[in-house]
């Protein structure tokens, strides 16, 4: 199953857990399998056009996500950041 | 009499909630609740007066609705947040694909309707909630109006996003609506939200070639008397308005206000038993528009006449080197007699009035940049 890494401000939805794991072949159905456990938390990484919001970043590995269609293998793992929001 | 008061103070990073006395003399502070969080708007429902709805986001995070039905001690998060349908990467017709990038305003629903509210998006949009806050649906008759691109152009607003600022419901008439836009100023709706009209006439917007447009204004804040409803205050980009029912003719009552001052400013408070009087913060527009107090000497202005003439207050403000600016949400009344008033500066000061604006005193300091204060009873 794909492991996934989530940043501080995720945290509050996933009971203070930095990393965990989540069933999914794409990005997308990862965050869908993220939000059936911890509800509200998809929508506060990807917007309502399944755009990754813009101080969001996701990557497969090394590899940097931009569409969330992106397939993962059942040993990626996904990193959720939080990104250069301004002070 | 004067009642305890609770000032429920949105800040780009939280929302901390003051309370007094009966007498608004000693305050005590809690919070912050969710440390942070860009907080623009925080309120107490009038109907059951528990349940706080909070307009939310952070810097990295999407937005989203935070609720409390005890007062503030305990939070949940809204089930299904404000958010536009899924499109394409490009509407039916071309426009852009449209996400809330935050809430802006809040609004409990008509006091017959318990558990309805209403929320204002960026970019525009007019959204409502039938359970409480829990749930909530985009109004079509809004934000899927045929005129919507021409009301709330994609490259229109404000810099930090163009609004749906605010939200007016007529008391004596559920159905009756107002609402306010950066970018395509003052709507009415007889019918609920399902159809929507611009009421702009005579409210200038300099910023076009015809500076009168059936739409176009950025009507910064409007209130209605609430003891008159039929009378409408604006505080407009361009200068502060008067707007009697059923006339559909703005008057621009700010042209009453000393020329050295001028009637640019953010937000206006009507008196909440005389619908003759009203105050406003006017803030410095000319050359650059700094938006800050003219000369650097904050004063509230009040009317007592319905804008035929206005006063100045400025007793405990600074007297020089004052550069407060008040945005939108940050100015608002309580009901007491005599009426209480609160301000939220951009530099993080809370600052009070008991005597309807006759003598200001600072009760917080040190605070984020506030971007709402509302008061409510406690």
């Amino acid at each position: 199953m794909p492991r996934v890494s989530l940043p501080s401000q995720l945290q509050s939805y996933s009971g203070g857990l930095s990393r965990t794991e989540a069933p999914g072949d794409t990005v997308a159905a990862v965050l869908d399998a993220l939000d059936a456990r911890w509800p509200g938390i998809r929508f506060r990484v990807i917007d309502e056009q399944d755009r990754i919001r813009r101080h969001m970043r996701i990557y497969v590995g090394p590899d940097r996500v931009l569409d969330i269609a992106r397939a993962v293998r059942e040993d990626d793992e996904v990193l959720l950041f939080g990104a250069l929001s301004g002070g | 009499m004067s009642h305890a008061i609770q000032l429920l103070v949105g800040t780009r990073k939280g929302a901390w909630i003051y309370r007094s006395d009966a007498s608004r003399r000693a305050w005590t502070v809690d919070g912050p609740h969710f440390l942070g969080a860009i907080v623009n708007h925080l309120v107490l429902d009038p109907r059951d007066g528990k349940t706080m709805l909070m307009a939310a986001s952070t810097g990295h995070l999407g937005p989203t609705i935070f609720r409390s039905t005890d007062g503030g001690v305990t939070w949940a998060e809204a089930k299904r947040p404000p958010a536009f349908p899924k499109v394409g990467p490009q509407g039916a017709g071309g426009e852009p694909a449209r996400a809330v990038d935050h809430s802006f305003w809040v609004e409990p629903g008509h006091a017959s309707e318990p558990g309805v509210w209403w929320a204002g998006t960026s970019p525009p949009g007019l959204f409502v909630s039938r359970d409480g806050g829990e749930t909530w649906d985009g109004v079509t008759g809004f934000n899927d109006n045929p005129k919507y691109w021409d009301w709330c152009p994609a490259d229109g607003g404000t810099p930090d996003g163009a609004l749906l600022n605010q939200i007016v419901i007529d008391p004596r008439d559920a159905a009756h609506m107002y609402i306010a836009t950066s970018t395509g100023g003052v709507f009415e709706s007889l019918d609920r939200g399902a159809s929507w009209a611009p009421l702009n006439r005579n409210v200038e917007a300099s910023f076009f070639p015809d500076p009168y447009p059936e739409f176009g204004q950025d009507a910064h804040y409007i209130a209605l008397a609430p003891t008159d409803p039929d009378r409408l205050w604006q505080q407009n980009h361009c200068g502060i308005y008067r707007l009697d029912r059923p006339s559909d003719v703005w008057e621009r009552i700010g042209k009453a206000m000393p020329e050295e001052i001028g009637d640019i400013g953010f937000t206006i408070v009507p008196h909440p038993r005389d619908a003759d009087t009203a105050w406003v913060f006017p803030m410095d527009g000319t050359e650059v528009w700094p938006r800050v107090s003219p000369g650097g000497r904050p004063a509230v202005y009040r009317t007592r006449d319905a804008g035929a003439s206005w006063e100045r207050q400025d007793v405990g403000f600074p007297s020089e080197q004052g550069w407060f600016t008040v945005k939108r949400q940050a100015f608002c009344a309580d009901a007491n007699d005599p009426v209480g008033l609160y301000l939220g500066t951009t530099g993080g000061e809370l600052w009070m009035s008991d005597d309807e604006g006759g003598a200001w005193r600072c009760i917080a300091r040190h605070l984020p940049e506030i971007y709402s204060v509302v008061a409510a009873p406690l």
